[in-house]
């Protein structure tokens, strides 16, 4: 078996290195060859392992497979732990990068016509190198969400931050995609060093990389109090916990670390897809839904990440209301997503967060892909307010994204209602401090979710096109790679609800989320469950269902019957449609303070720090002393034979003066 | 008497001979026989003594010999370090018109000098052995006759390797006043009886520390360094600058460790004074060399500093670390200076560090693989360099010398300037003409595995590792 778990995740590595390195020789077809070989390999061997652990009841494998170094009894390890949760996500993860690979051959085919102008990238091999970095992505992947340790997380959660550095400025001629590569990282760098802090500081106090370790010790830790400012005491768990949650928010782009999201659709469609939706982002609610025997001590904790959760669902699911890109309109309504699940880990739905993050990674790529194949119809115009009417040229695009909407609405018998409706009840019945504002915050969710969902398919499939004559005579269906991905995905989005039964509700969890039964809202909700039906008509009493009809009925009012009251409501209500397109200001506030005030500081530290006391006296001033010496001495070794002989007979005295006569003397 | 723990020895001296022989019928144009069989010498002989590597220590030749696993492994690493020097050197030799078999001979008798002084159990074999390895050596050097340079390089090395066998041999025959044998148990026996620690045993220690300095080339007895390894031909260079060094390792183990494991206090402090003179004279000079073969040879003298540390640890982590380095480091210098061979041609020494400009629009695989040795020898992870220094400085840091290993770690520092510069020259500098690049195949296979070889065991160090501790304990 081990060799198993260790196949999953290097055979789309060893696509990667034969894409990537050798991507000239082998060709275009050879690179998306091998790449979804390996990863259609990974696929296959993930569904063999969850049926083999998840369904066959299996026994979970948590060992290490390689020991890189052992420095002071810290063990440097490569260890995979399998479990129903590694199952499930390395199955999601694996199925979502096979059907965003096979996509991808439509998606980058033909460059020259296809891609924007000003984005050709400069290399000959750019498409061969596409294929490698999302066979590298969905390694790197593989490997944080099969780790077994803390270091190996750590490695996968920095090189999907990487890959995603990579591709997001794919189109490295493109200065929009550059600025965009460099803020995601630079946003990615400030989650990330919560997540390290929270790693150090496990390691310090437990001294141990390893989950099972840590899992066990951690209970013995309530009550130990550190103190991080002189003077005040703090809970050792809660500090742990935040800091690796700010670590996931960061990954899972929470407020405020969401700024990079956005702006990441300057990439390919099929990697917004792949890491901007379905499976980097969702590294961080993976990470604290592994980490639940850790968040369940800390009620301080929790209440953090629901409230942040809680904000992000809302909060960013209005700026998809005010968005004319349609790139960027399910990229909000993904923050906003991300929000839900994140609300879900806060109220210790561990269980319907996860559930929410499977369906969603359907859903969300169907969404996403759907997108790309109006772009490519389109010839990546992207402004919504130029398509319409779509529906009658491109059938399949239209029903599959008419799919991909209505289950992220969450209309009853589709997969996202059976997640996110979860997720509200679990709310509804936690008992943590805020839950009772937060209910009502994912509450209007619903409604701002359905609206910016529907506004956008409206004015994207429906009413009279508005593209020019020349986009609308070319305009037709995308090839087979394109829409046989998007059916597949359509499937699970439909079908996925389903498994609420054993994942939510069932056992499938038991042993693998650790649940305090104090948190305990889930299996509350799951004594009145009593089938996917049922679930329906017990939603029929609440007022989610509403809410969502009401926001489709609102956007199609809005939008289809009466457009004139679109702009009479952004002329009345001027000052808040203002803060929407300008996102809160958020990046204008990061711009001016932590930009310009880091540019600042630099600029102080260089002239001062750098320029005159580094650069001046330590570095030039001992390089030159370094030089000097250097050139001084080379003339001891003047070639004459007789001084070599010299300075051989003087060492030797040395050496007799010092121990022999000094030694004596002592 | 049996004599199968000499069975490397053995052979290696009857296939020298029966070389020797063969060479002289043989037409130039099929010289290549010579090296075919010394190849086959060097890689049998591995193979016998790899074989000996799990067998049980003995004594043999009236205790003159000794046959461990130590000495299994060094003389396995000397002689496969040797098939790579033979590899890189043959077209070189070929190229300037003195493929001759007298290389092989000479190479396979120093070979054999090393093996003897690796399994020396007497002082008086390892005086052999080093005298059967340097004399070897200082006709290599002077191999290219009608070279200025390099018979200067040979008449000092000559006269500074008398000197120092000489003090050797003084410090050896005081040490013989003293305990009254030659035999290195014997010796050590004697030296551990109360009250022997007379001036006389350490007056004998500074000679013999002496002599080991000079073989390493160790600062205050390095002088000869630069000036032979930039004379002699680069073949020579790269086969004095790496099997050798794994030799001086095993000698030192002999001495100091078998021998006069009494004295050590004493001979810590002077290995001390050594190591730390040998990393800032190395790495300081190096920077200001224009040479690559001077500047590896700076290079060296640093690489022998932080050899000296493990060494002067006095632990089995310590001397396990020490060999570890001796191994790679020898590894890393033929990878070094091959790729010196590898840009030379006929009638053009690419040794200045101006040739390596631009490398990598001339042959970005051979750039990449200067690139990992140079990292290497920097001690930057993720190559097999970082390990060897990382083991040496935990072995140091375990003896509670951490003044030592944060100046061998500044001095690393300065050091990575120089070889950091060399990449610099490949990757961004523009070449200087644009001669193409003429490599054999068998250099390419050759520097290919160098290279990779210096990458893998820094990915996966452990199994060198493990070796090293299981010889030494």
């Amino acid at each position: 078996m081990e060799n198993i778990y260790l196949a999953i995740p290097l055979a789309p590595l060893l696509g990667a290195i034969i894409a990537g390195l050798f991507g000239r020789q082998i060709g275009r077809a050879g690179a998306h060859t091998v790449t979804i070989l390996g990863v259609g390999i990974s696929f296959v061997l993930s569904l063999f392992v969850l049926k083999r652990i998840a369904i066959d009841g299996g026994e979970p494998f948590n060992g290490s497979v390689y020991t890189w170094l052992i420095s002071d009894g810290l063990k440097f390890e490569i260890g995979f732990l399998i479990d129903n949760l590694t199952a499930l996500m390395i199955t999601v993860v694996t199925f979502v990068s096979l059907m965003v690979h096979i996509y991808t051959i439509g998606y980058m085919a033909d460059d020259d016509h296809n891609w924007p102008s000003h984005s050709k990238a400069g290399a000959p091999s750019s498409y061969q190198r596409f294929f490698s970095f999302i066979a590298l992505f969905t390694f790197s992947m593989l490997m944080l969400v099969m780790s077994n340790n803390f270091l190996q997380l750590f490695f996968g959660w920095e090189a999907v931050g990487l890959v995603s550095y990579l591709l997001i400025g794919f189109w490295y001629t493109r200065p929009t995609a550059i600025y965009a590569n460099l803020k995601a990282f630079l946003v990615n760098r400030v989650g990330d060093f919560g997540f390290l802090l929270g790693i150090g500081a496990i390691y310090a106090f437990f001294n141990s990389m390893d989950y099972a370790t840590v899992f066990a010790a951690a209970p013995a830790m309530v009550g130990t109090t550190i103190e991080v400012f002189a003077g005040t005491e703090w809970q050792l768990l809660t500090v742990i916990c935040i800091f690796l949650f700010i670590g996931a928010m960061g990954k899972s782009a929470q407020v405020p670390l969401h700024v990079w999201l956005p702006d990441s659709m300057e990439g390919p469609t099929p990697i917004s897809a792949l890491i901007h939706a379905a499976t980097m982002v969702t590294a961080g609610i993976f990470m604290v839904a592994r980490m639940s025997p850790l968040f369940e001590l800390s009620t301080t904790a929790l209440v953090f990440v629901m409230v942040i959760g809680a904000i992000t669902a809302l909060f960013m699911g209005f700026l998809g209301i005010v968005q004319n890109d349609i790139k960027r309109v399910v990229a909000y309504s993904t923050l906003s997503q991300l929000g839900y699940m994140t609300v879900a880990l806060g109220v210790s739905a561990y269980a319907a967060g996860i559930f929410h993050l499977m369906t969603h990674a359907f859903f969300k790529a169907l969404l996403f892909l759907g997108a790309g194949s109006v772009i490519i119809a389109m010839h990546h115009d992207q402004d919504i307010r130029n398509m319409g009417g779509l529906r009658r040229y491109m059938p399949i695009t239209w029903i599959t994204s008419l799919v991909g909407s209505l289950a992220l609405i969450g209309t009853p018998f589709f997969a996202g209602f059976y997640s996110k409706d979860t997720i509200i009840e679990a709310v509804h019945h936690s008992q943590l401090p805020g839950a009772g504002l937060v209910y009502w915050m994912v509450l209007a969710g619903v409604f701002v979710t359905a609206l910016y969902s529907f506004r956008m398919y409206f004015l994207v499939f429906h009413g009279t096109p508005r593209m020019d004559d020349h986009i609308r005579e070319h305009l037709r269906e995308t090839p087979w790679v394109v829409t046989v991905p998007l059916i597949l995905l359509a499937i699970p989005s439909v079908l996925s609800g389903y498994l609420i039964d054993p994942v939510v509700f069932g056992d499938y969890f038991a042993g693998v989320l650790h649940v305090d039964p104090a948190n305990d809202v889930l299996t509350g909700i799951g004594e009145h469950y009593h089938g996917p039906v049922s679930f329906v008509l017990h939603a029929l009493g609440g007022p989610a269902i509403y809410l969502a009809i009401a926001g489709v009925v609102t956007a199609w009012y809005v939008y289809m019957k009466n457009p004139a009251i679109a702009g009479d409501v952004q002329q009345r209500f001027r000052g808040i449609y203002k803060l929407l397109v300008n996102k809160y200001y958020a990046d204008d506030f990061n711009d001016a303070v932590f930009a310009g005030g880091a540019r600042g500081v630099g600029r102080l530290l260089w002239r001062i720090g750098d320029v005159l006391i580094i650069d001046g006296l330590v570095v030039n001033g001992s390089a030159r002393v370094v030089g000097w010496v250097a050139s001084v001495v080379r003339h001891v070794q003047t070639g004459y034979l007789y001084h070599y002989a010299f300075s051989m007979i003087i060492g030797l005295l040395l050496l007799l003066f010092w121990f022999v006569y000094m030694g004596a003397g002592a | 008497m049996t004599f199968a723990p000499l069975a490397t020895e053995i052979f290696l001296l009857s296939m020298a001979c029966i070389i020797l022989i063969v060479d002289v019928f043989l037409r130039d144009e099929r010289r290549v026989l010579s090296y075919a069989l010394a190849q086959l010498t060097l890689l049998a002989g591995a193979l016998i003594s790899w074989s000996m590597l799990g067998n049980e220590t003995q004594v043999v030749l009236h205790g003159t010999f000794v046959s461990d696993p130590m000495a299994a492994l060094l003389k396995t690493s000397i002689l496969l370090v040797t098939v790579g020097v033979f590899m890189y050197s043959r077209s070189y030799l070929v190229e300037r018109d003195i493929f001759r078999g007298e290389f092989y001979v000479l190479g396979l008798f120093a070979v054999l000098g090393m093996l003897v002084l690796v399994s020396a159990h007497s002082l008086l074999t390892i005086y052999l052995g080093l005298e059967l390895l340097s004399l070897s050596l200082y006709a290599l050097v002077a191999f290219q006759r009608d070279s200025a340079a390099a018979s200067e390089a040979a008449m000092k090395y000559f006269v500074l390797g008398a000197l120092a066998s000489g003090m050797l041999l003084y410090g050896i025959s005081m040490l013989y006043g003293a305990t009254g044998s030659l035999d290195i148990g014997e010796v050590a026996e004697a030296i551990a009886l109360p009250g022997e620690q007379g001036i006389i045993l350490v007056f004998a220690l500074c000679f013999i520390v002496v002599g080991l300095a000079f073989k390493f080339g160790a600062v205050p007895f390095h002088m000869w360094v630069p000036d032979v390894y930039h004379g002699a031909p680069t073949p020579v260079t790269l086969f004095i600058g790496s099997a050798p060094k794994i030799a001086a390792f095993a000698m030192a183990m002999r001495l100091l460790t078998e021998a006069l494991g009494g004295l050590y206090g004493s001979w810590q402090d002077m290995l001390t004074i050594l190591a730390v003179l040998s990393l800032v004279i190395g790495n300081v000079i190096a920077i200001a060399q224009t040479n690559i073969k001077r500047m590896l040879a700076y290079s060296t003298i640093a690489h022998v500093g932080f050899l000296l540390l493990g060494l002067l640890a006095g632990t089995t982590e310590g001397f396990s670390a020490s060999m570890f380095y001796a191994i790679t480091y020898a590894l890393m210098a033929i990878g070094g200076f091959g790729m010196v061979i590898l840009l030379s041609r006929a009638g053009f020494e690419a040794d200045r560090l101006d040739d390596f400009k631009g490398l990598n629009d001339r042959s970005p695989w051979f750039a990449f693989m200067m690139l990992i040795l140079m990292l290497s020898m920097a001690g930057v992870p993720p190559t097999v360099g970082f390990y060897a220094k990382l083991a040496v400085l935990q072995a140091v840091i375990h003896v509670d010398m951490v003044w030592l290993a944060v100046v061998a770690v500044f001095f690393s520092i300065i050091g990575a300037f120089y070889y950091i510069r060399i990449v610099k020259l490949m990757y961004f500098d523009a070449p200087e003409g644009d001669a193409p690049l003429a490599v054999s195949p068998d250099m390419q296979i050759a520097m290919s595995l160098n290279g990779l070889a210096v990458l893998t065991l820094g990915i996966f160090p452990g199994g060198l590792m493990a070796v090293c501790n299981a010889v030494l304990s």
